[in-house]
């Protein structure tokens, strides 16, 4: 397992969910599930993170915001789309100012379903996230090196 | 060789003060003063080759006529001042000045007519660093007012409010003035004639505060000047009270009587150097001098004169070591160094920031001379070299700057580095040499620390708390000039060379000094401490050793910018995901509405405030002065 | 002066260092009820972070803080090969403002925000610091570690309110509750993460590491008070560091007034009424 794999330091960004997935997230960190057991961390710092975790749909208020979150985080980095909003817009899919799940602006590379989403199925997302990390840095590196 | 040398200095630097003031006209003054300040450095270089040592070198020259004059000289000036006091209703100073022209005179004509020294004039290597610091720092900043007063005045016409009179040849022939009467405080082994000069830099400094003639600048030039003069009341007391007791007015007599029957002079004459060096509770006249243009600032008041009231009490060290006199001026000189320290932290105009820092560094200055012990002087000299070196480099920075930006305001200086980037270089380094390792200033004050711990390690605790101030106030402004709100353009033209050239040469200075200080100190300062203690003080070759990869280190430190830019990715700063514009230093707010970042640094005025912590220090210095005449009585 | 111990000092204390700050977040998981992260924990980070790209907003930003690593790794190894202690906490010092002008340097207002801290934290520990040398060498009659360390009492016997400031301030070197105000290993920042939040990859892993040197270096100090044997030593340094992770899970973070005023007063009252005593005992 290479260092990436060992030390996945998390942004968590709260789009506009109803706080449920959220409260998972958060249980995820607590001493039941202990996710710094990998290593996990919440930085709450884009230019600490390797992984983008997304709760709740894109708006047309939240847009720019995760794209400027997105952007500001270093090579490689993967995103989580946690929650059923997320990954779809879930049952605000249809309200006039939401846009869909966080693919219509960024590219996703785990979705986690669920409403709300369990931290099983978060840990879960995140050690595969993990993969997808390394899987990029290695990518990374052959493209800087060409 | 000698002689002559010595009275060139004192008399060059009046002739050329005098050729100034009767050409009158502008242009001309570039081809007097260049070639003139020229003259001066080379000469004062020639002080190094005098061989002086750490005993005094005695000039036994007798000028009959040199008396009459500078008694006449003296009357003059005195009505001159009686009459501007009077004018202006200033009671205090009226009365001062009276006071001192009737002891003055009453002592020239009563019982003081016989009074004659062996020598008038005398060098050993303190006066020598000295002369070199007035002739080399001093003269470098008349060659920088030279341009400074042409943009000044060029600046104050667009102004609607008070346009500056244009009074430049009175401005320049006053610095070349006080330029002599400073080789004059540095050289005369007559009391009467050190003096004399003591009270010419007095006027000079009064002159110069007023330039402006708006009503603060006059204010504040005689509030300055009533302080001053109190202090040359209490020197002339000392001198009589000396004459009286011990039939001598010489400096070097006076320094080789017996400690026990010379306190009373001793108190007094030290009572002068803080009024002049404006310690706690006279700093507030050094405060007010501010207002001057600002190569008056940094020549009067931090390189040069203010450094004539610490060369004084120095000078006395030797006598003062281990008498509660000396504890005493000790403290006043650790109580402004602390007071100074902390006041800093809440100012946000850059010259009161040096200001503040220069009355500090005066106390610590202050503080190695109460102390007395060789140690201690060998840290009061390092530190006068390295203050004069680095301030004035410093308060010419910020006179360059504030013409540029139209504010001296430390708030203000954002970005510095990318608006004006030779000037923020300079300053950086006139800052670093204030407080960082292993430049100037630290190296001395980590001598005195070591010399206040072998003294009285309860004064250590206070020294420390101040250098933890200085810490702070220092990195705040430096972090200010390099940090960047917004994108900036280089607005750095129009600085013209007789600017450029003397930064350019206090920069290298302070460079230098850092670099070779420990020969410096072996072939200037050691000496000294050896003749008057019998040992000096060494800080170890091994700690010299790593001062020195230290300061290789931070040499290196601008190679890192060959680094600049590389294997590095530029990104906005995080705003919490509100980044808007193109280079996404502006962010969204609730509103909706885009607003620009600002950074703004801790000036904690509630904690250190100007106003109150002048008060307590002024509270705590009133007394012990009381004490420090009370002993000198005793 | 023993060079082979600051070499010796170069090389392994960021293992050292490293170990602690994995022994710290052990602990301190296990303060709270978890089970924490692997003891290599902090070297995983560290490799992770050289693997990474290196995002700036200002282009010299970085230089600040590679001369804070190299000045942090140089003052500890003065120290550790026994040289002067007012010259060490110099050096230390001036490395603290490399790290400070990084902040400031980066121009975002959280880095800016935490620099300011920083230089503040700075302000508060060095008069403990100070003091601390300044017991020392009225105790031992140097300045000089390799002196200091020969001394054959437990030092701490003859400066125990000093040692009561230096403990006060050490939250502050460690980064620690009640006094992490500039920049914080836990989640609870207001700040995001005060001066090193614009620093990354790269960057980001020097200052990890400088503060593993650091670590060591401040424990380095620490371990002065019981210097007499080695044993001792070591065995009171890691009781000091326990005592620290406590005081780290068992308090919240304070306003910069508070921390500002109580170190200070500590130091002044601890410290001073300490000088006080061995000046008497001197006579």
């Amino acid at each position: 397992m290479g260092m990436l794999s060992r030390s996945p330091w998390v942004i968590h960004y709260d789009g506009s969910s109803c706080n449920g997935c959220d409260i998972e997230v958060l249980a995820a960190l607590m001493p039941r599930f202990d996710v710094e057991r990998f290593g996990v961390v919440n930085t709450g710092n884009p230019k600490h993170a390797d992984i983008l975790l997304l709760t709740g749909s894109i708006n047309e208020q939240n847009k720019p915001v995760v794209l400027n979150i997105y952007n500001q985080m270093p090579e490689p980095k993967v995103v989580l789309a946690v929650g059923i909003c997320a990954t779809s817009g879930g049952i605000f899919r249809e309200c006039y100012n939401v846009l869909g799940g966080v693919d219509k602006v960024l590219p996703v590379d785990v979705y986690v379903p669920g409403c709300a989403v369990r931290p099983e199925s978060i840990i879960d997302a995140v050690v595969k996230g993990v993969g997808i990390l390394e899987e990029k840095r290695a990518a990374f590196k052959a493209a800087g090196k060409a | 060789m000698a002689s002559a040398l010595l009275n060139f200095l004192i008399l060059f630097p009046l002739a050329v003060a005098l050729v100034i003031v009767l050409v009158r006209k502008g242009s001309l003054f570039p081809l007097v003063i260049y070639p003139a300040s020229a003259v001066l450095i080379g000469a004062s270089c020639l002080l190094v080759g005098l061989s002086a040592g750490g005993k005094p070198i005695l000039i036994p020259a007798h000028f009959g006529w040199v008396e009459p004059v500078m008694l006449a000289v003296e009357g003059v000036v005195s009505a001159y001042l009686l009459f501007l006091a009077l004018k202006q209703r200033d009671w205090a100073v009226s009365a001062l000045v009276v006071i001192q022209s009737i002891l003055l005179f009453g002592f020239h004509f009563g019982t003081g007519h016989s009074a004659h020294a062996g020598a008038n004039l005398f060098f050993d290597l303190f006066s020598v660093v000295m002369g070199l610091i007035v002739g080399i720092v001093g003269t470098l900043i008349a060659v920088f007012s030279v341009g400074y007063m042409r943009d000044l005045h060029k600046h104050s016409g667009d102004h609607a409010g008070h346009a500056i009179p244009d009074n430049r040849p009175v401005f320049f022939g006053i610095i070349f003035l006080f330029l002599s009467a400073m080789f004059g405080v540095c050289f005369s082994n007559n009391l009467l004639w050190l003096f004399f000069f003591w009270e010419i830099t007095t006027v000079c400094s009064f002159l110069m505060i007023r330039y402006k003639m708006d009503d603060i600048s006059v204010k504040n030039a005689f509030w300055a000047l009533r302080w001053n003069l109190l202090g040359g009341l209490a020197f002339l007391l000392g001198i009589i009270y000396l004459y009286h007791t011990q039939h001598t007015i010489e400096l070097d007599k006076l320094l080789s009587l017996p400690k026990a029957l010379v306190m009373l002079p001793l108190a007094l004459i030290s009572f002068a150097g803080l009024t002049k060096s404006a310690q706690l509770p006279f700093s507030s006249w050094l405060v007010g001098a501010m207002v001057a243009p600002t190569p008056v600032s940094a020549l009067l008041h931090s390189s040069t004169m203010v450094k004539a009231g610490v060369y004084i009490v120095l000078r006395f060290a030797a006598s003062l070591e281990g008498t509660l006199l000396g504890m005493v001026i000790a403290l006043v000189g650790l109580v402004t160094f602390l007071i100074g320290s902390f006041i800093c932290i809440s100012q946000n105009d850059a010259k009161k920031v040096l200001a503040y820092s220069t009355i500090a560094n005066l106390g610590l200055i202050i503080l190695c001379a109460g102390i007395g012990t060789y140690e201690a002087v060998w840290a009061g000299i390092l530190l006068i070299v390295f203050h004069a070196v680095s301030k004035g480099l410093l308060f010419l920075c910020v006179g360059s700057i504030e013409h540029k930006l139209g504010s001296r305001q430390i708030e203000d200086m954002s970005g510095l580095v990318i608006r004006l980037p030779r000037l923020a270089f300079m300053l950086e380094i006139g800052i670093a040499g204030m407080f960082l390792a292993p430049f100037g200033m630290l190296i001395s004050k980590w001598a005195v620390l070591r010399a206040i711990v072998d003294y009285n390690p309860l004064f250590a605790i206070f020294l420390i708390y101040g250098s933890a101030a200085t810490l702070f106030f220092w990195v705040k402004w430096l972090g200010k000039i390099i940090n960047v709100e917004k994108p900036y353009t280089n607005i750095e033209t129009g600085i013209s060379r007789s600017q450029w050239i003397p930064m350019g040469a206090l920069t290298g200075l302070t460079l230098l000094i850092c670099a070779l200080f420990a020969p410096f100190a072996v072939v200037f300062i050691d000496p000294y401490i050896v003749a008057l203690y019998g040992h000096s003080m060494s800080l170890g070759a091994g700690n010299m050793a790593i001062m020195t990869i230290m300061l290789s280190m931070i040499g290196f430190f601008p190679l890192a910018f060959l680094n600049y830019g590389r294997g590095v990715k530029v990104s906005p700063p995080y705003l919490a995901g509100a980044n808007v514009g193109e280079l996404g230093q502006q962010f969204r707010d609730s509103m909706g509405g885009v607003k620009a970042m600002h950074m703004k640094n801790f000036y904690m005025e509630n904690y250190f405030s100007e106003a109150r912590l002048m008060r307590l220090g002024v509270l705590v210095t009133v007394v012990f002065l009381i004490a420090m005449i009370a002993i000198g009585g005793m | 002066m023993s060079w082979f111990s600051g070499i010796a000092y170069i090389l392994f204390a960021p293992f050292l260092g490293g170990i602690i700050a994995g022994l710290d977040r052990k602990i301190s998981a296990r303060l709270q009820g978890r089970i924490g992260p692997p003891l290599f924990q902090p070297f995983y980070d560290v490799g992770k972070l050289f693997q990474k790209e290196t995002l700036v907003v200002r282009q010299s930003q970085h230089l600040y803080m590679e001369f804070f690593f190299v000045l942090m790794v140089f003052s500890g190894a003065i120290f550790f090969s026994g040289g002067d202690l007012l010259l060490v906490i110099f050096a230390f010092t001036m490395a603290g403002v490399f790290f400070a002008l990084g902040g400031y340097k980066a121009s975002s207002p959280y880095s800016f925000i935490g620099a300011q801290r920083e230089v503040l934290q700075m302000m508060s520990y060095e008069p403990a610091v100070l003091l601390a040398a300044v017991g020392m060498y009225m105790v031992t009659g140097s300045f000089q570690v390799a002196k200091i360390i020969e001394y054959p009492h437990p030092l701490i016997a003859q400066l125990p309110g000093l040692f009561l400031a230096f403990f006060f301030i050490l939250p502050i070197k460690f980064r620690k509750s009640p006094f992490d105000l500039a920049t914080s290993h836990h989640a609870h920042q207001e700040l995001v993460k005060g001066i090193t939040t614009e620093f990354s990859g790269r960057t980001l892993a020097l200052i990890e590491i400088a503060h593993w040197y650091e670590y060591v270096f401040v424990l380095g100090i620490g371990y002065l008070f019981f210097a007499s044997n080695v044993w001792f030593g070591l065995l009171m340094t890691l009781v000091i560091f326990e005592l620290l992770l406590v005081v780290d899970n068992a308090t919240a973070r304070v306003r910069w007034q508070a921390m500002l005023g109580s170190a200070w007063v500590v130091a002044l009252v601890a410290g001073g009424l300490n000088i006080i005593y061995l000046m008497w005992m001197k006579g």
